[in-house]
C-alpha cells in the first residue's frame, strides 16, 4: 500500500488494491470492521427495492462514511442487458456516482456472465457515461473487446463467484494482464491469502472479493489476512521474481570448502 | 403499484409526496416510474397516476 505506488482507477488514486463487496455479513457493524480490516477504499453494493412495508430500516450506508469509501454499485442478479442497464441509471440516480460493476449473469449454476451481453450493456452503459467495471470470465478475446468499448477496467474471474477455488488459470490472466491498457482486477473466485497474493504477483492490478472474507470463520481476522496478502503480492511483483528452475542452485558459496 | 405492492395515494399525489410519506427522504435512493427513472429534482413535478408502477431502491449488501 506504498504512497508511490497508487492503484489508479477511472481517474482517481487509490492506495488500496482490494476492493471488498459487503453482502453476506451478519451485520452492518461487522461489515463496516471488515472493510475496515481490509484497508479497502472502494465497496460494491448491490441495487435492490426498498421493504416499503418497513421503509425506516437502517441502511448499509448509514454504517459506511461516503467521504472514505468509493461505493461501487453491482448489476448482479441481472440476467439481460436491460436488467443491468436498468439498474445503473437507477444506482446512478441515487446520488452514488458514475462507476459501476456491470454484472449480466448467463447461468444460475455457475453465475458465469453472459460475455455477447455483458459487451452490449457495456457498450450502451460507456455511451450513457458511466464507468464501467465489468465482471467476465477470464477470456483475454472477451477482455480486449470490453476495453475496446470503453470500459475503465476489465474484472475477469478467478474462479465461480462464491467458490473460493483460486486462480483456475494464471495464464490466462497473464496473458489478459499483458495485453490490458486498462486495469485488470481479479473479481470472484478467491478462498483465502494465497489466492489474492497470486492475483497480484501475476500483474493484476487489484482482487475484488466477498465471500471469502465474509464467510470465514473470523472475517475481521481474514479482512486483515487479505490485506497483507494483496500487498505482499503487489510488492513481489514490483520487485520481480526468480525464475522457475526445474533444478537446484546452490546458495552458498561452492567454493572454500574445508577438506 | 409501489415495489409491487399496491398503495393508495391521496388524488394529485407525487414522487415526492410518496417518497416523504415513506419516510424515505434523507435515504440514498431511486424512483422510477413505469420504468422511466426519475430525477431527484423531479420528485415535486412529478405526478403519480392511478395503476403507476413505482419501483423504489436503495443499496444493500452485495458482491
Amino acid at each position: 500500500m506504498a504512497l508511490d505506488d497508487p492503484f489508479v482507477l477511472a481517474g482517481k488514486s487509490y492506495r488500496s488494491r482490494l476492493i471488498v463487496g459487503s453482502g453476506k455479513y451478519k451485520s452492518f457493524e461487522e461489515t463496516r470492521r471488515a472493510t475496515e480490516a481490509a484497508g479497502a477504499e472502494i465497496i460494491t453494493v448491490a441495487v435492490r427495492r426498498v421493504n416499503i412495508t418497513d421503509p425506516g430500516k437502517e441502511n448499509l450506508l448509514d454504517h459506511l462514511p461516503l467521504d472514505r469509501y468509493t461505493i461501487l454499485p453491482n448489476t448482479a442478479g441481472c440476467y439481460t442487458v436491460e436488467d443491468a442497464i436498468r439498474t445503473c441509471r437507477l444506482a446512478r440516480e441515487a446520488g452514488i456516482g458514475t462507476l459501476v460493476k456491470l454484472e449480466v449473469i448467463g447461468d444460475e449454476t455457475t453465475l458465469f456472465p453472459d460475455v455477447a451481453a455483458t459487451i452490449e450493456a457495456a457498450k450502451i452503459l460507456v455511451k450513457e457515461g458511466f464507468q464501467v467495471l465489468p465482471y467476465v470470465t477470464d477470456d483475454p478475446v472477451a477482455c480486449k473487446r470490453l476495453e475496446d468499448v470503453g470500459c475503465a477496467a476489465v474484472m475477469p474471474l478467478a474462479a465461480p463467484i462464491g467458490s473460493g477455488l483460486g486462480i483456475r488459470n494464471p495464464y490466462n490472466l497473464r496473458i489478459i494482464v499483458e495485453q490490458s491498457r486498462v486495469p485488470v482486477i481479479v473479481d470472484a473466485g478467491v478462498g483465502t491469502a494465497s489466492h489474492a497474493s497470486e492475483a497480484l504477483e501475476l500483474g493484476c492490478d487489484a482482487v475484488l472479493m466477498n465471500t471469502a472474507i465474509a464467510g470465514a470463520k473470523d472475517p475481521i481476522l481474514m479482512a486483515e489476512a487479505m490485506r497483507l496478502a494483496v500487498d505482499a503480492g503487489r510488492k513481489a511483483f514490483l520487485a520481480g521474481r526468480i525464475p522457475a528452475k526445474l533444478y537446484a542452485t546452490a546458495s552458498s558459496p561452492v567454493t572454500g570448502l574445508i577438506r | 403499484m409501489v415495489n409491487d405492492e399496491p398503495r393508495e395515494l391521496a388524488a394529485g399525489s407525487t414522487v415526492a409526496d410518496l417518497v416523504a410519506t415513506l419516510g424515505l427522504g434523507p435515504r440514498r435512493i431511486a424512483v422510477e416510474v413505469n420504468r422511466d427513472v426519475v430525477p431527484r429534482a423531479s420528485y415535486g413535478a412529478t405526478a403519480l397516476h392511478d395503476g403507476d408502477a413505482i419501483e423504489i431502491i436503495h443499496f444493500v449488501g452485495g458482491g
